[in-house]
């Protein structure tokens, strides 16, 4: 449900120089992937919140929703993020959150990236009235509103978990995906080097998963990104209206107990203020990183 | 003399190094004169063409002189050749199809051109009607958006824009190579037809195509690795070649009208040099069954007859 | 032109159709009877009332008829403007709640909308401009669309809110007023207003900065930009040129992000329990009144079609393109 922030198109991306050799371009996109800050400190970031959730949580002694601190205590070397009013430590609960967050990225932008994709190769590779249906559906689920499609679904099925939530996420936010990666097999599938293996009779899903793909891969890698920052929102809405996954922690639940406990009249800022730092801090620098990956695979820009 | 271009280098900075994209060429055209730029993909014609109007963003100068009738062109400041942009020197693109914004009208487009030119649109109007006449085109295409022109309506159209203010020198990258055959000869026509009527003086028409140039061109260049190979009437060129290259250019090419690249595989064996590391002495030299010891020194471009300037040591 | 909104028509149609059928299908797709777990969890107050509900809801649902006639019904229902009653709010007309609260929804999501948009495509503009600006912009851009717009609306109904008591934290107006047309009321709603109006507007303004910075730069590496460099036209014209056509594709950019801002605008009412269509969902589900839930769905669902609709028009009359098309003027 985030932004269809469009990417550039890399089949206008300039011809590299017939004078590189094979290996030369990927070395130099590392050299520049290297040399690239936005990429370098958006990664970095991503990875350290990666870190906590992995490592840290075999390390504490309380589970997220043990109840053994005095309540509503500010942050302190006892307590880093405080406490609720019911005496959980908010940090075990951030750390547990960071967890499912990445975890509702990975599956629902995994979901949604396959289904765009898949979607989006056949319509584009193959044309005719294979396109012409699959891109109805792509328009009809496009124009529904994902996030009140979630609320009916969820609110009717009684108990789920993380990986049921990030399902349903996958399954309505892939439209964009489809169409951005539709037009451009398109264009790639009119290229010589496709018509040639056609002509050859190599069948189609060779021909999209051996030819197509790897032309586009630092463009599908980039769509996959932005699916993942759209999946941990979408969860985050979801859990903030209180339609979250009933077992687990995650940071919108924090911000759910937060609002529904009053921490804004109480004025325990540091029950809301960490969970929506996090998850604004772990999208923000995955887009940050895009820009970057941007830069290094598409030349044109490295001048901007 | 319209064009002088001297010693003129300008190279792509890469991160490996500098490709060499154009490395001393020194010619000259005419008043009036048509010169065909030939030579394979990855001579350095489009560098040249670019060199001449704007530098793209990875192109560096790095020496020479381009003067054009008389008045030294600042191709390395992009502003200052805004000067002469247009007005004195100007092109006819590649991308003729797409040149033009496809959400303004036509008409409306020339004229934001013209008046932020400083030129009155009023002034030139009738001359534009009469040029779009010339080139069997309605006035009211003025009044259309691009997309209601054809392929052909639209190239036309632009050469009509990029001629509109009698340029000395017209620049034409590979216009016709896009086009089927008839229309690539009406397109070669009208420029020479804007050449007869002093639209502009001199012209660098660069394509594929040699029969074509031959059609048109009063003069051939060809160029080979970032430098120039061979430069004569186009007569001498197709009938009386001297530099290696050129000769097995012209035997490679099976027939009149087959465009020399298709069958550069079977026609002259091996590739152009990498110019980001160009051998040493005669670039051609891996190529050429006449190359020697000699060859590891640069031949120089000189005039071996009249008028007919080769670079080889074994042109005489 | 009939072809151009036919197949706009005809997609739309077929999406209300599948938000209708989800909504008919999913109560039947739940194990058990959806109807007496829904009434048991309800939390009802009157005994009358559960009595009649049921009654109603075995009307409504139907449960012992054939599929297809259960389907049809459904239909019917719909068509007589009928979404049944609410629990929460029993027994008025879910209808009624929805309409009450559907100027409230719009009074948010319109001006930040448009005001967002706006404003989005003029800062992106302007980043294209220089590698400085754009090193500033383009960050803050992405921050703002990486951040959860209920956080946004938390912070800013804390800080601006209750630390530093600006505007009124929670409400659509004053406790003691009633909706009149006197000054007193309508600044009082102002008020109320504006606090959740910022914080859509901000979270949507980094996506459009963001948008229009990555069209204008693509449009300035068009062909037809490189043509008029080359006859030494001035920054000035390519740059209008540029932005004019990086407009369009951010007006189709409006349409796809339709959804996202809804949806932002739900949860942000719900933050500051503003009475729009958000607060009814965050009712409905607390209260597990689900008739309430799917009819403001489907409302949602129009609304978006709606204003797809319109986006779609006004993209015809700006695009050439389009209505050279629809002319049926083009090669
Ligand atoms: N952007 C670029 N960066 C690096 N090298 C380039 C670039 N563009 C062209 N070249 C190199 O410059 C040489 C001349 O290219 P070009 O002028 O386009 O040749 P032509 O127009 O004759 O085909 C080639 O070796 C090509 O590889
Ligand atoms: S200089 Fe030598 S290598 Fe070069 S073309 Fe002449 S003979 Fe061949
Ligand atoms: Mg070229």
């Amino acid at each position: 449900m985030t932004a269809a922030q469009p990417l550039p198109d890399p089949t206008t991306a300039p011809e590299e120089p017939a004078v590189a050799t094979p290996k030369a371009p990927r070395l130099e996109a590392l050299y520049f992937a290297l040399r690239n800050p936005k990429l370098v400190v958006g990664l970095s970031i991503v990875l350290l919140f990666l870190l906590v959730g992995l490592v840290v949580p075999p390390f504490l002694e309380h589970t997220p929703g043990e109840r053994y601190a005095p309540p509503l205590l500010p942050p302190s070397a006892e307590h880093w993020f405080g406490t609720t009013q019911f005496g959980q430590d908010l940090f075990t609960q951030f750390v547990y959150g960071i967890r499912s967050t990445f975890l509702v990225g990975f599956l629902g932008g995994g979901i949604a990236a396959v289904i765009g994709m898949t979607i989006g190769f056949v319509a584009g590779y193959k044309g005719g009235w294979i396109d012409e249906v699959l891109n109805m559906l792509t328009n009809v689920v496009l124009v529904l509103p994902t996030l009140a499609v979630l609320f009916i679904i969820a609110a009717y099925v009684d108990s789920y978990g993380v990986v049921t939530q990030s399902f349903f996420i996958g399954m309505t936010s892939w439209p964009w995906a489809a169409r951005a990666v539709r037009s451009q097999a398109l264009s790639l599938s009119s290229r010589d080097f496709v018509d040639l293996a056609r002509l050859s009779g190599v069948r189609p899903w060779k021909i999209i998963v051996r030819d197509i793909a790897p032309n586009m891969s630092s463009y599908l890698f980039m769509t996959f990104i932005l699916l993942f920052g759209g999946a941990v929102l979408a969860a985050a809405g979801l859990d903030f209206v209180g339609l979250g996954p009933n077992d687990g922690m995650s940071l919108g639940l924090i911000m759910h107990q937060a609002v529904k406990w009053g921490a804004l009249q109480l004025g325990v800022w540091w029950w809301f203020v960490p969970p929506g730092l996090g998850i604004t801090a772990i999208v923000g620098s995955m887009y940050v990183m895009n820009v970057g990956l941007d830069e290094v695979f598409n030349p044109k820009l490295r001048e901007m | 003399m319209t064009l002088e271009v001297s010693d003129l280098r300008v190279y792509y900075r890469t991160l490996r190094g500098d490709v060499r994209a154009l490395d001393g060429p020194t010619f000259t055209v005419a008043d009036g004169e048509i010169m065909g730029l030939a030579g394979e993909s990855g001579s350095g014609k489009s560098t040249l063409s670019k060199s001449l109007i704007r530098l793209d963003g990875r192109m560096r100068y790095i020496g020479g002189s381009v003067t054009l009738d008389g008045d030294e062109m600042p191709i390395w400041d992009d502003r200052a050749m805004d000067e002469f942009r247009y007005k004195r020197v100007s092109i006819i693109p590649q991308y003729a199809m797409s040149a033009m914004n496809p959400t303004r009208k036509i008409g409306k487009m020339i004229a934001e051109l013209l008046e932020s030119r400083g030129v009155r649109f009023r002034d030139v109007r009738d001359e534009l009607h009469r040029r779009l006449e010339l080139v069997e085109l309605e006035r009211d295409v003025l009044d259309r958006y691009p997309l209601e022109l054809s392929g052909g309506m639209k190239q036309r159209t632009v050469m009509v824009i990029s001629t509109l203010l009698n340029p000395s020198l017209l620049i034409a990258d590979e216009v016709t190579s896009a086009l089927d055959v008839s229309t690539q000869r009406a397109v070669a026509e009208t420029l020479v037809e804007f050449r007869d009527r002093e639209f502009v003086k001199s012209m660098i028409v660069v394509t594929h195509d040699i029969s074509l140039v031959y059609q048109i061109a009063d003069t051939i260049m060809v160029m080979y690795g970032g430098r120039l190979a061979e430069k004569a009437s186009a007569k001498t060129i197709i009938e009386m070649p001297k530099h290696p290259y050129t000769k097995m250019l012209l035997d490679s090419l099976p027939e009149v009208g087959v465009k020399y690249e298709d069958k550069r595989l079977s026609g002259i064996p091996g590739s152009p040099p990498g110019l980001l590391n160009p051998p040493q002495g005669c670039r051609f030299r891996d190529r050429c069954p006449l190359a020697d010891k000699q060859c590891l020194e640069q031949p120089p471009f000189v005039e071996v007859e009249s008028d007919h300037h080769v670079a080889c040591w074994k042109a005489e | 032109m009939r072809k151009y909104f036919g197949r706009k028509i005809f997609v739309y149609a077929l999406t209300f159709f599948a938000a209708v059928t989800i909504n008919w299908m999913i109560p039947r797709l739940m194990p058990g009877d959806p109807i007496k777990s829904r009434l048991a969890r309800a939390s009802l107050n009157d005994a009358g009332a559960a009595e009649a509900l049921y009654g109603y809801f075995n009307k409504m649902f139907g449960l012992d008829l054939p599929l297809w006639q259960q389907y049809l019904n459904f239909w019917v229902s719909l068509f007589q403007g009928d979404l049944g009653i609410s629990i929460w709010n029993f027994p008025t007309p879910v209808i009624d709640l929805i309409l009450g609260a559907v100027p409230y929804s719009l009074g948010l999501l319109l001006p930040s909308i448009i005001l967002s948009w706006l404003v989005g495509n003029w800062f992106g503009a302007y980043a294209a401009r220089s590698k400085w600006l754009d090193n500033t912009i383009l960050p803050i851009g992405y921050i703002l669309t990486a951040t959860p717009y209920m956080w946004l609306a938390l912070l800013l109904a804390w800080s601006l809110g209750i630390v530093a008591g600006l505007f009124p934290a929670a409400g659509s107006y004053g406790l003691s007023l009633q909706p009149a047309f006197t000054w007193t009321f309508i600044s009082s709603l102002l008020e109320h207003w504006f606090l959740p109006f910022l914080s859509l507007f901000l979270v949507a303004l980094g996506g459009w900065a963001i948008g229009m910075r990555n069209m204008i730069i693509y449009e300035l590496e068009s062909e037809y930009s490189n043509y008029l460099q080359a006859l030494g036209a001035p920054r000035r014209l390519i740059r209008k040129y540029a932005f004019r056509n990086a407009m369009l594709p951010q007006l189709t950019g409006l349409a796809v992000q339709l959804g996202t801002v809804v949806a932002g605008a739900l949860l942000t009412e719900i933050v500051f329990s503003y009475q729009g269509l958000g607060y009814l969902i965050l009712q409905a589900i607390q209260n597990q009144d689900f008739f309430l839930l799917q009819g403001t769905f489907l409302f949602i669902v129009i609304g978006v079609l709606i204003a797809n609709f319109i986006i779609d028009i006004v993209y015809a009359l700006v695009d050439p393109r389009v209505r050279v098309q629809m002319q049926g003027g083009a090669k």
